[in-house]
């Protein structure tokens, strides 16, 4: 007797999208001039238009952050700052149905994980760093350190409000103003968390958004009135981001791409590394920079183990990000499938074996079916560079130190897994590994106290914890 | 003895087994079990969900109280759960102690419940401590009385000490004395064994001396049947499958009380050990004030509006 | 409200509802087991309420209470506690009208005063909460040692610890905000007229997500309960800084029984008040394949 889930959609009703967005500078929303559509990357339905923001319109948002920096913020106790904060961390619970369900419908991820991951910690990490801004003095940064002033903020596609979170925090907590730019194809939340700025009464200016592309986000970096930049992003432009500022005194943090190595022992707690390696690379479509992308698996347990994991994966469900039942939800656009489908074709040609479980995919809409590959060595490219959608690499190894050499042996530098129950050896693999976040027995855990960041071409910088005021701070005396 | 080839009957050989077992990451295995409870079951997937967990349900009553009305009030219930709706599926089983045995099954038989199997809790339940010689001829009553199926409890502390020649030995011979005659549910107490790495080894411990059903908890002690807990156990018969071509069933028993919480198990089964568990054959759901819950909540999708208790009976 | 109307000369006056002051014991307003209660009268010597005068036996309830809900308390996430805590603040802030005017009435300070001592207290209040998921990185550590060991400080709460506080709201709060946001649960003793203020307190905590029995609240003489609360082998910490200087030596000696760990603090704000109520565990584990 087969039990079939009917569907069960959350309803898009309570989401309000406006026809045309423009940009949000000095408190106010200010109509764009040039627009492009952004769609829902399930159906290709058009949401709505989004400014593409130019250098005009940069120039207008760094003008008001100055100012609202001036002559209002840094005037500010942190006492009164950090209420603003709670003011958004509390608003954003009070919402948080409303943004889970735009921020499925813009970026193409379940509702299962905006609603219950994503967006609870958006929440979270506002509330955390609220507690932050009158404690400054304790955070290691000596006594009374200073904000750097404005801030610009570029952030990704992937997690589009966790990551708008992430950067405006930490800056407002430290007394910061921010320019920030959401990507290109998920702005709809950044826009909607401007209406929270508004019901918070946050003061204009300290806050603005400008959407747009590649060129919206360059005139942000480049421009004089910008002392501190955090980019998240492909590891491509981060380095482009660090050619431009080498001759100024602009301060960045970048939080780049990975190729994290997940080891497994043969003493692992099995249903459970299953588990954790599922959560690994196929949690938001495996658009994640730290995703377990390369499975590296003690050789003696890899049949039972790739088994197994075949076994689970079958149970995956694959479909309409609006139901509460999907796992896997849509890729998030048609240039990112394409990129999957040329390294997956890598893949095959190098000689690795392909599976996936038997699932439909939907005609419209962008979508991949989750999949492994094993026969995997560290010489192919599927093992090198970053797929950035649900595909799993699979590689042996036959001794812990070995585990570790093909780990680190990577340009990249994000992140690590590692299961056994032998809590020693846990503790040697993290030692040895050249990873900024390392997870044992689990993978894919965020916490606003807990800093995140790479090693190497992963990038420069922590977010979160206290290691991650420092970036937005000059030591004090 | 051979059992099933993969211990040969002797402690050493049935410590080592369970020795080299994969231990279970307790938060790991939690944070699987409660992913599972956010799928959202409707419609005509709840309505089958509904139906199904009706006729998995052991109806239990347990009580030193207990009486021989009591119980044929229970087996009316069980044959006939709403008796203005004839669809309504049959329970899985009663569950009584084993001397109400012969008042259920005759009291069965004459309202046309021949279909509805009585199970007898066994083997001192719910404590277990009492002589092997005392549990036997608890079972041996049980199955002259009627019983079909037999529910024992495992000596917890005997497995907390170690002794696990000693439990296994006893399921042996309880097995033994159900034959033919009955199946036999082996329980083993989870709130008790506290650990999962205990309730996985006793999973194994117990299919590989004979049990056709692992079950969670006597009901008398919590916690009793988790999710996590049934979903340790329903890996365990996944994986027992696997290794025999032997299909063992699962109980959960004990805190299971309204709609929800049993949807929640059928979701568990289906997710982990297969569709093929999905039958009052390999899963059953010990409960008693569960039932009327189901059947308010088939109501409402049936009607359209909230039910009352007013409407489903007391028994 | 502890307040009176005037009388308008044409409308009959509306008399008020008072209000009657009890204890607040794990979750619960019970009256005093003694049956006692004083007086507090207004800076004229006008009579404004009787709360209950705690007795040992309250204080002894009070610690039962404390203790069964400490180890639920700390185990809850540290944003969970913050979280708990500051909707306390918003409630706080809500009734601040209510507050001010009560501290007014039974303090005699000026009704300006006592909105600024209100608004003062409440954001103590939201800056002792925002320390609860922060305190690992304030006295927390990873520690080198010299040899192939994985060595790690946490800082946890002690326990249950009593707090006695001065006759001011604001030195209420301050002796209870940093007791509680890591993990401890508190029994506090509170004073003379400042138990009015302090009830109203109460009534927030009980309609708030704070657990029973996390937070107490006595009414009473620190003269009657302080020694008590001193000698008591199931209390692990107590604040004295509302305790009058003469007196503190004797509580002390009365503490050295259980080592409690006795502080008073005088007037700095510092996360080491709240480090103060905590210890630090060090947890050694070999690094090894």
């Amino acid at each position: 007797m087969t039990f079939e889930y009917a569907p069960a959609p959350e309803s898009r009703s309570i989401v309000d999208i406006k026809a045309k967005y423009g940009h949000f500078i000095d408190g106010k929303f200010a109509p764009g001039k040039k627009h492009f559509a952004t769609i829902n990357p399930a159906t290709e339905e058009v949401l709505s238009q989004i400014s593409l923001g130019g250098q005009s319109d940069v120039d207008k948002a760094v003008l008001a952050a100055q100012k609202a920096y001036t002559k209002t913020w840094s005037k500010l106790s942190g006492k009164e700052r950090g209420k603003y904060l709670y003011r958004i961390a509390r608003i954003l619970q009070e919402r948080a149905r409303e943004f889970a369900v735009l921020e499925t419908l813009d970026n193409g991820k379940p509702i299962r994980e905006t609603r219950d991951i994503d967006i609870p910690l958006v929440a979270a990490h506002f509330f955390y760093h609220a507690g932050w801004a009158d404690k400054l003095d304790y955070a290691g940064l000596g006594k009374s350190p200073q904000p750097h002033g404005v801030a610009g903020q570029i952030i990704p596609w992937n997690f589009p409000l966790l990551m708008l979170a992430w950067k405006v925090a930490p800056a407002l907590a430290t007394g910061n103003t921010v320019v920030l730019k959401p990507a290109e194809t998920t702005s709809l939340t950044a826009l909607l968390f401007a209406e929270v700025c508004q019901q918070a009464e946050l003061p204009d200016g300290v806050v603005n958004i400008v959407t747009g592309d590649g060129s919206t986000g360059a005139a942000i970096v480049n421009h004089p009135g910008i002392h501190k930049i955090a980019f998240t992003g492909s590891t491509e432009v981060g380095k482009k981001i660090a050619r431009a500022i080498a001759g100024t005194n602009k301060k960045a943090t970048l939080e780049l791409g990975g190729k994290g190595a997940n080891l497994v022992f043969d003493d692992a707690p099995i249903d459970e590394t299953v588990e954790g390696i599922v959560n690994g690379i196929f949690f938001n479509q495996g658009h994640v920079c730290c995703a377990g992308s390369r499975l590296i698996l003690q050789e003696g347990i890899a049949d039972e183990l790739i088994e197994k994991l075949k076994v689970r994966m079958a149970k995956i469900r694959v479909g309409d990000p609006l139901d509460k039942n999907t796992d896997l939800g849509a890729i998030n656009s048609k240039e990112q499938l394409s990129k999957i489908q040329e390294l997956t074709s890598a893949g095959d040609a190098e000689g690795a074996q392909r599976w996936s479980p038997a699932c439909t995919l939907s005609a419209k809409g962008f979508w991949f079916a989750p999949t492994i590959f094993t026969g995997v060595t560290q010489a192919h490219r599927i093992a090198r560079e970053e797929i950035f959608g649900p595909v799993l690499s699979i590689l042996t190894f036959r001794t812990p130190q070995e585990a570790i050499e093909k780990a680190n042996n990577t340009p990249f530098g994000l992140s690590a897994g590692v299961w056994s129950e032998k809590g020693s050896r846990i503790l040697w693999a993290t030692q040895q590994l050249r990873a900024g976040v390392v997870w044992a027995n689990t993978f894919n855990k965020f916490d606003p106290t807990s800093p995140f960041g790479g090693y190497k071409e992963s990038g420069w910088g922590r977010e979160g914890g206290k290691h991650g005021l420092a970036a937005y701070m000059k030591e004090g005396k | 003895m051979s059992f099933y080839g993969i211990v040969d009957g002797s402690e050493s050989s049935l410590k080592h087994f369970l020795a080299q077992l994969p231990g279970v990451d307790q938060v790991g295995a939690e944070a699987r079990a409660a992913m599972l409870a956010t799928r959202s079951i409707k419609t005509t997937s709840k309505r089958w969900a509904i139906d199904t967990a009706i006729s998995m349900v052991d109806l239990t009553t347990l009580e030193g109280a207990d009486t021989a009305g009591k119980v044929r009030a229970l087996c009316s219930k069980a044959v006939r759960p709403d008796p203005t709706d004839a669809t309504v599926p049959s329970v899985g089983a009663i569950c009584v102690y084993n001397d109400m045995v012969a008042i259920a099954r005759t009291h069965l038989d004459s309202i046309g419940g021949n279909h509805v199997p009585v199970a007898a809790v066994s083997t001192a339940f719910p404590s277990g401590r009492a002589s092997m010689e005392v549990k036997i001829q608890d079972t041996q009553d049980a199955i002259d009385a009627g019983a079909a199926e037999i529910d024992m409890v495992i000596d917890r502390g005997a497995f907390l000490s170690g002794q696990y020649g000693l439990v296994f030995d006893e399921i042996v011979k309880i097995r033994e004395v159900c034959g033919e005659r009955a199946h036999l549910k082996v329980i083993f107490e989870t709130g008790e064994l506290v650990t999962y790495d205990n309730v996985r080894k006793a999973s194994y411990l117990a299919m590989l001396a004979g049990a056709d059903f692992i079950k969670t908890s006597t009901g008398k002690v919590a916690p009793a049947a988790t999710p996590p807990v049934v979903l340790v156990m329903l890996e365990a018969v996944r994986d027992f499958y696997q290794m025999t071509e032997r299909r063992i069933g699962v109980k959960p028993a004990g805190g299971i009380r309204n709609t929800k919480d049993a949807i929640k198990q059928l979701v568990l089964v289906n997710e982990t050990a297969g569709p093929e568990w999905l039958t009052p054959e390999f899963f059953r759901i010990g409960a008693s004030a569960l039932l009327n819950d189901l059947l308010m909540q088939r109501m409402k999708m049936d009607d359209g509006y909230y039910a009352s208790p007013n409407y489903v009976t007391i028994d | 409200m502890a307040s009176s109307k005037k009388v308008t000369s044409k409308a009959a006056a509306r008399l008020e509802v008072k209000k009657t002051y009890k204890l607040y014991i794990n979750g619960a307003f019970p009256r005093s087991e003694s049956g006692r209660v004083y007086e507090v009268s207004n800076a004229k010597g006008g009579f404004i309420a009787n709360p209950s005068l705690a007795s040992r036996k309250d204080l002894r309830d009070a610690v039962v209470a404390a203790r069964a809900a400490q180890s639920g308390w700390a185990k809850a996430t540290a944003y969970n506690r913050g979280q708990i805590l500051y909707r306390i603040a918003e409630m706080l802030e809500g009734r601040a009208d209510q507050f001010a005017s009560e501290i007014s009435l039974a303090s005699g300070v000026t009704l300006k005063k006592a909105q600024d001592e209100v608004a003062t207290a409440i954001d103590r209040w939201v800056w002792y909460a925002g320390w609860s998921d922060k305190l690992s990185a304030a006295f927390g550590a990873t520690n080198p040692v010299a040899g192939p060991y994985y060595n790690f400080t946490i800082p946890e709460p002690q326990g249950v610890i009593a707090v006695a506080p001065a006759e001011t709201f604001l030195a209420f709060i301050d002796a209870i905000a940093p007791a509680i946001v890591s993990g401890n649960t508190v029994i506090a003793l509170v004073p003379g007229s400042a138990a009015i203020a302090a009830m109203t307190f109460a009534e927030v905590l009980a309609t708030s997500d704070l657990p029973a029995g996390v937070l107490n609240i006595l009414t009473g003489s620190h003269d009657e309960l302080a020694p008590w609360a001193a000698s008591h082998m199931d209390i692990d910490g107590f604040d004295i800084s509302g305790i009058d200087k003469k007196k503190r030596a004797d509580l002390k000696v009365a503490g050295a029984e259980n080592l409690k760990r006795i502080h008073s603090f005088d007037g700095a704000i510092s996360p080491n008040r709240i480090f103060a109520f905590m210890e630090a565990k060090t947890v050694w584990h070999p690094i090894g394949v």
